[in-house]
């Protein structure tokens, strides 16, 4: 009975207010947009011939990358959901979104939760241009989510499964339940030597250099630019 | 794949990196960037006017005029530049386009020569911008008209998939255009409203004397005829509301709704005269129940829209409507006391009280003046001219905007039609165009495995036949191909999707089809157990025949009733955001006859190899680093 006389109590409160709105006029006040303060920032790169010194590319390289991620991002900085579009654009089968968060955080390296041209460029530079121990300790920061120097099983699953997300549901033969998981075991068999359950940068660039087909794909976007 | 994200190309591939220590098979070779050039600016010269741009800008857009290998028909040797004999204030939107991503239609433009403009140069005038596509569509209908050209604008006939009797007829109810039955329900409804409403006049119009006794008003007269006529009505209005109230889908929200009360206070007084005897004090009572009936005419508020907007209107002012109310019953009782205490001198004055003096206030400031109540006294004028000059500014004031309001709503309403019926056609056409984006890659894939065999047998002649695709598309295109190495799955389309379930559905259960097709979370799980089990039952020796034919030619792949996806139809050059679900459902009940074999694509493998691919997927044990495509030979 008490939850009734409040409830009442509650209407008529409305019900005064209601009639005094109307008496004054502001019964239909005009929904004040949320200036949602777009924080503008600017970011302008460093000057071509630092960002030249700093990476691996040349002055027109750098010119016609730059040209690009001007026009998506013109504030300078790309944060994480523009990225999850522009990759999403190649992927239009499956959900690219998961991998595309974990790679937006193997680039932003200083955890800011957008990224400059900068970091953008550096990571290009050893991706395209870099030794093969650098790409693949760029590889193992990209599995590392939680940044803490090893990869276990629960990251990797991660990893995996957002690859298979990207293939989306129309696939020869059909995708199962298990299949990240089965892909998960195999990786582990390759990589964890001593089979202690993780997987250390040692251990991983080891494997990788010992595996023919690694080490020839990794050759494989050599000439991209 | 859209605009300048083509840009961002050899970032995703960059990143494909990330793949390749989880993957267990080897990648297919990259598309080797054989014209090495550098970004050079191109000269555009239309008629005598030079545009001046990157060539990488251009090929954003592989699928048009500009993008394409078409504009070396436009080169001209002597100038070194590419010349077209077009309008040049049309191509800058043109090359905007190209720049930002975004074609703006211009208002200065005819749209008719802005069309052609469009069509020379490839681009689909459905991938205007927002902000412009309104104004767009609005100048391109207006100018059918006036050629009487018959643009069909489809109606909307969404064939829902067996509607139960009571939602068509709820449908029905809401929209009287579906079916004619409707149509002429609608109509008749509207028949017997506007009778059953003049009736109630012409009942009141006296209509002669019968001799002898006083003059009778018609209803009297003819009391029998308006009695059948008010039946007959009354009989109506009480089926239709019985059946809107069987086929609304929420009968307690169809109870509650103003027009079902306004229904029910229509027809009740005729019932309640049915009930009520003869007895001579509640028959007063009767005879006002029937002024209810009146309200019988705001049942057409269903069948006019501008009624309806009336009282979207009326509801949505009610801010400003309060006001009015609230400030004129504040002035009405300022100067009704004024008026009564400035008249209460004069004798025989008609200002009894204050109460009294409202009438006079009302009928002063809405500029009425009946003159029933005049003062008399001078303090008693002055008072009330100031009253009549206050009850303009005061009633003036608000009306306007109520006004401006109703004309807003109008407008807003029309525009909000308009706009829903061009949405749905330019969303299809979208959606169609990025399917396409996704079926290119399966349709070159299959053109590629060719490509790829040949080859492999070295021949280089043949290498660039069938490279249609731009370097971008095929960049594209190994990205994808990569995807399905490291994950050792293939795309293929939907309706090949479907053909495998239903073909290994109809393999094991060949009875009963239906039931294995109704939930979709079970079908991926009986799908998939059943593929590894059909599969396990394949001869190892089926595997080394077809091995053998993969090298020399191509198994058809048949695919039942779809759509011939060429690379042209690829306007894949849409900046969308990729948000389309792909909405399966497996719901093909033909039976399909199709052999699909897929030949295995020897990426890296020597001739001559004769280990067999392994049956199915995704195996427990290690695969070795070779070809891995499943060959199913499926027959029916």
């Amino acid at each position: 009975m008490s939850g009734c006389s409040k409830r009442c109590k509650l209407g008529f409160v409305k019900f005064a207010q209601t009639i005094f709105k109307l008496v004054t006029g502001t019964l239909s006040k005009d929904k004040i947009e949320d200036e949602l303060e777009m924080t503008m920032v600017c970011h302008r790169p460093e000057g071509l011939e630092q960002l030249e010194a700093q990476t691996n590319f040349t002055k027109r390289e750098l010119q016609v990358l730059y040209r690009g991620f001007k026009n998506e991002c013109p504030s300078g900085v790309v944060n994480e959901e523009t990225f999850k579009q522009i990759y999403a654009q190649f992927f239009p089968h499956g959900d690219a979104s998961t991998y595309a968060h974990y790679l937006f955080n193997a680039f932003d390296t200083t955890q800011t939760g957008s990224v400059k041209f900068e970091d953008f460029v550096t990571a290009l530079s050893i991706l395209l241009r870099g030794t093969v121990h650098e790409k693949l300790r760029w590889t193992f920061n990209l599995y590392d989510i939680n940044k803490d120097g090893y990869i276990n099983k629960e990251e990797m699953m991660d990893i995996v499964k957002a690859i298979y997300d990207m293939m989306g549901k129309y696939t020869y033969p059909v995708l199962k339940e298990d299949t990240p998981r089965q892909h998960v075991d195999v990786f582990f068999q390759k990589m964890d030597k001593n089979k202690d359950g993780i997987v250390t940068l040692d251990e991983f660039l080891e494997s990788c250099q010992e595996d023919d087909n690694i080490m020839r794909s990794l050759q494989l976007f050599q000439n991209v630019m | 794949m859209a605009a300048g994200v083509a840009a961002w190309l050899p970032f995703a591939r960059a990143a494909a990196i990330g793949w390749m220590p989880v993957a267990n098979c080897p990648m297919p070779l990259a598309p080797a960037d054989k014209s090495k050039r550098q970004d050079e600016l191109i000269v555009l010269n239309v008629s005598g006017r030079r545009f001046q741009t990157w060539r990488t800008t251009l090929e954003r857009y592989p699928d048009t005029l500009l993008g394409s290998t078409e504009k070396e028909f436009f080169f001209n040797e002597d100038t070194k530049e590419y010349f077209f004999d077009r309008d040049p204030e049309v191509f800058r939107c043109v090359l905007n386009f190209y720049r930002t991503g975004k074609l703006h239609y211009p208002r200065y433009e005819c749209i008719s020569a802005y069309d052609d403009e469009l069509a020379f140069y490839g681009i689909l005038p459905e991938i205007i911008g927002d902000c412009c596509y309104e104004e767009y569509k609005d100048r391109k209908r207006e100018n059918a008209e006036r050629l009487m050209d018959d643009n069909d604008s489809e109606n909307n006939q969404e064939s829902m998939p067996s509607l139960s009797f009571r939602q068509t007829m709820w449908r029905a109810f809401e929209n009287p255009h579906t079916s004619t039955l409707a149509l002429v329900f609608y109509y008749v409804t509207g028949f017997f409203i506007a009778v059953s409403v003049i009736t109630n006049v012409v009942e009141t119009v006296p209509c002669g004397t019968v001799p002898g006794s006083k003059e009778l008003p018609c209803g009297e007269r003819y009391s029998v005829a308006f009695f059948c006529l008010d039946t007959a009505c009354v009989m109506i209005f009480t089926v239709e509301y019985l059946l809107r109230l069987f086929a609304a889908p929420s009968r307690y929200r169809f109870i509650r709704s103003v027009m079902s009360i306004i229904d029910v206070v229509a027809i009740m007084p005729y019932y309640i005269g049915l009930v009520m005897t003869n007895n001579e004090d509640v028959s007063g009572a009767f005879v006002t129940l029937r002024v209810f009936r009146v309200f019988r005419i705001f049942k057409f508020s269903r069948h006019s829209q501008g009624l309806r907007i009336l009282g979207y209107t009326l509801k949505s002012c009610a801010s400003e409507l309060g006001f009015l109310l609230f400030s004129l019953t504040m002035a009405i009782i300022i100067f009704a006391t004024v008026m009564f205490y400035a008249e209460k001198g004069s004798s025989a004055s008609k200002f009894t009280s204050i109460p009294a003096s409202f009438w006079y206030t009302i009928v002063t400031m809405t500029t009425l003046g009946y003159g029933d109540m005049v003062p008399k006294t001078i303090a008693g004028k002055i008072f009330g001219s100031i009253c009549s000059l206050s009850g303009v500014l005061v009633i003036a004031l608000p009306v306007p905007v109520i006004v401006s309001n109703f004309s807003r709503i109008y407008h807003q309403n029309q525009r909000a039609d308009k706009r829903r019926a061009q949405k749905k056609a330019r969303l299809a056409r979208i959606r169609v165009a990025k399917t396409g984006s996704s079926n290119a890659y399966l349709h070159s894939k299959r053109n590629g495995l060719l490509n790829e065999a040949l080859e492999l047998t070295g021949t280089p002649e043949e290498e660039h036949m069938g490279k249609t695709a731009s370097l971008i598309e095929s960049q594209h295109h190994h990205l994808l191909h990569c995807l399905e190495k490291t994950t050792n799955h293939e795309f293929i389309d939907e309706q090949m999707f479907e053909q495998n379930c239903m073909e290994s559905s109809m393999q094991n259960y060949p009875s009963t089809r239906s039931p294995s097709l109704s939930s979709h979370a079970g079908l991926t799980t009986t799908c998939c157990s059943r593929r590894s089990k059909k599969t396990t039952h394949l001869p190892n020796s089926n595997l080394p025949a077809t091995r053998l034919r993969s090298m020399q030619e191509l198994s058809t792949i048949h695919i039942q009733g779809s759509e011939q996806p060429s690379l042209t139809t690829s306007r894949s050059s849409l900046n969308l955001k990729a948000d389309d679900g792909l909405r399966p459902n497996c719901k093909t009940s033909q039976i399909t006859t199709a052999i699909i074999s897929i030949p295995a694509p020897p990426a890296l493998t020597p001739e001559g190899e004769t280990r067999p691919p392994p049956a199915s997927p995704g195996p427990n044990t290690n695969i070795p680093s070779i070809a891995s495509n499943v060959v199913k030979v499926s027959a029916l």
